[in-house]
């Protein structure tokens, strides 16, 4: 029989196809991309945790360089996270707004006097209300906002002190360059 | 009706003209319900319908609608929050997008990165047909015998003659002698 290049046709489609399963297997598919990059931080109103008379929004996320992180006391990689976050917290390298998610006020509080609270303030967010404007999908998820406060990064998972030095503060300094001119 | 009844005096006609009063005010009626807050039969339902087109985003495989996740509630909370706030179920499903992007919506929309998701099946079919047809009719032109040229004919004639002169039945007669053709 002669050999032509049609008989190479399956191995072609076969070696493509393999080529593109093998890319796709490389990727997470939990981890799904940020919608909010660059966007502002989504307007919110939510009752302070420790003072659940007064609300904290939006415009407290403005003229500084904020870290926003979603936790609750039932996550168990927040476990992993905090010390993390309370060496920063010590250092005082970035201002903090923690979001405590699905949780009852007394378990969040409860959680946050036995393990330190890093948080600058913290927000209550029994119903998911922020953490689904957010795009939430589990706890723990960063943000970095702006002085301006529009969104800029996005982190899912734990920090920890390797991610936050080789990654997150890189950012954290550069956006500390920016100009903060407010409307 | 007393009006009506002058000039219709039967059963079936009064009938008649009771239906189309009555579909008259009913279009009155549902205009009304558009300004009136919703009923939570009519919430209920919407929010059934928007939850199966939303994928629960931590099960990855479900609707909101069937899963039983944390999240999955609470955004229907959210859903149920924002028909009661006057949204259309496209702008709920449409602010579920702008949150978790494309994947939070179980059927793909069309847009440019899933034209070839949407079309490739069809284009695949037609991919394939072409080229059946065009296969199928080049092997029919194949087959019809060509011409054969002069020397191809001396050839023939050659072989026919040979062929001619083999023995294809034997006569039972006289074996020695072949069957004429």
């Amino acid at each position: 029989m002669k050999m032509t290049w049609k008989g190479l046709i399956p191995l072609f489609i076969f070696s493509l196809l393999g080529l593109i399963f093998a890319v796709g297997l490389t990727k997470d598919p939990s981890k799904l991309p940020s919608q909010l990059i660059d966007e502002p931080f989504p307007e919110f109103s939510l009752p302070d945790l420790f003072d659940p008379e007064t609300q904290i929004d939006q415009t407290y996320l403005t003229g500084q360089v904020t870290l926003v992180n979603v936790f609750g006391s039932w996550c168990v990689a927040c476990d992993l996270e905090h010390p993390t976050l309370r060496r920063l917290a010590a250092a005082n390298e970035i201002t903090m707004l923690g979001i405590d998610w699905r949780d009852t006020m007394e378990k969040g509080k409860r959680w946050l006097e036995r393990g330190g609270n890093p948080y600058d303030r913290v927000a209550f967010d029994a119903d998911s209300v922020l953490a689904i404007s957010l795009g939430v999908t589990g706890a723990p998820e960063s943000f970095l906002v702006d002085k301006k406060g529009r969104i800029r990064y996005k982190y899912v998972g734990p920090i920890s002190d390797k991610i936050w030095r080789q990654e997150i503060k890189p950012i954290v300094l550069a956006l500390e360059q920016e100009t903060g001119a407010n409307p | 009706m007393s009006v009506k009844s002058v000039f219709c005096k039967s059963l079936f006609c009064r009938s008649l003209g009771l239906i189309f009063v009555g579909l008259f005010m009913s279009l009155f009626i549902s205009n009304a319900a558009f300004a009136q807050p919703l009923t939570e039969i009519e919430v209920e339902a919407r929010a059934h319908e928007v939850g199966r087109a939303l994928r629960c985003v931590v099960c990855q495989n479900q609707s909101i609608d069937e899963s039983d996740a944390d999240l999955a509630q609470d955004m229907r909370k959210l859903v149920r929050f924002r028909i009661r706030q006057g949204d259309s179920n496209a702008q709920v499903i449409a602010y579920m997008q702008s949150r978790y992007g494309d994947f939070v919506l179980l059927k793909p929309p069309m847009q440019k990165n899933t034209y070839f998701l949407w079309f490739a099946p069809i284009g695949l079919l037609l991919a394939f047909l072409i080229w059946y047809v065009f296969r199928t009719r080049r092997t029919t032109t194949q087959l019809q015998p060509l011409p054969l040229s002069n020397s191809e004919m001396v050839q023939f004639e050659k072989i026919a003659n040979t062929q001619k002169t083999k023995p294809v039945k034997p006569n039972p007669e006289n074996p020695n002698k072949e069957t004429d053709t």
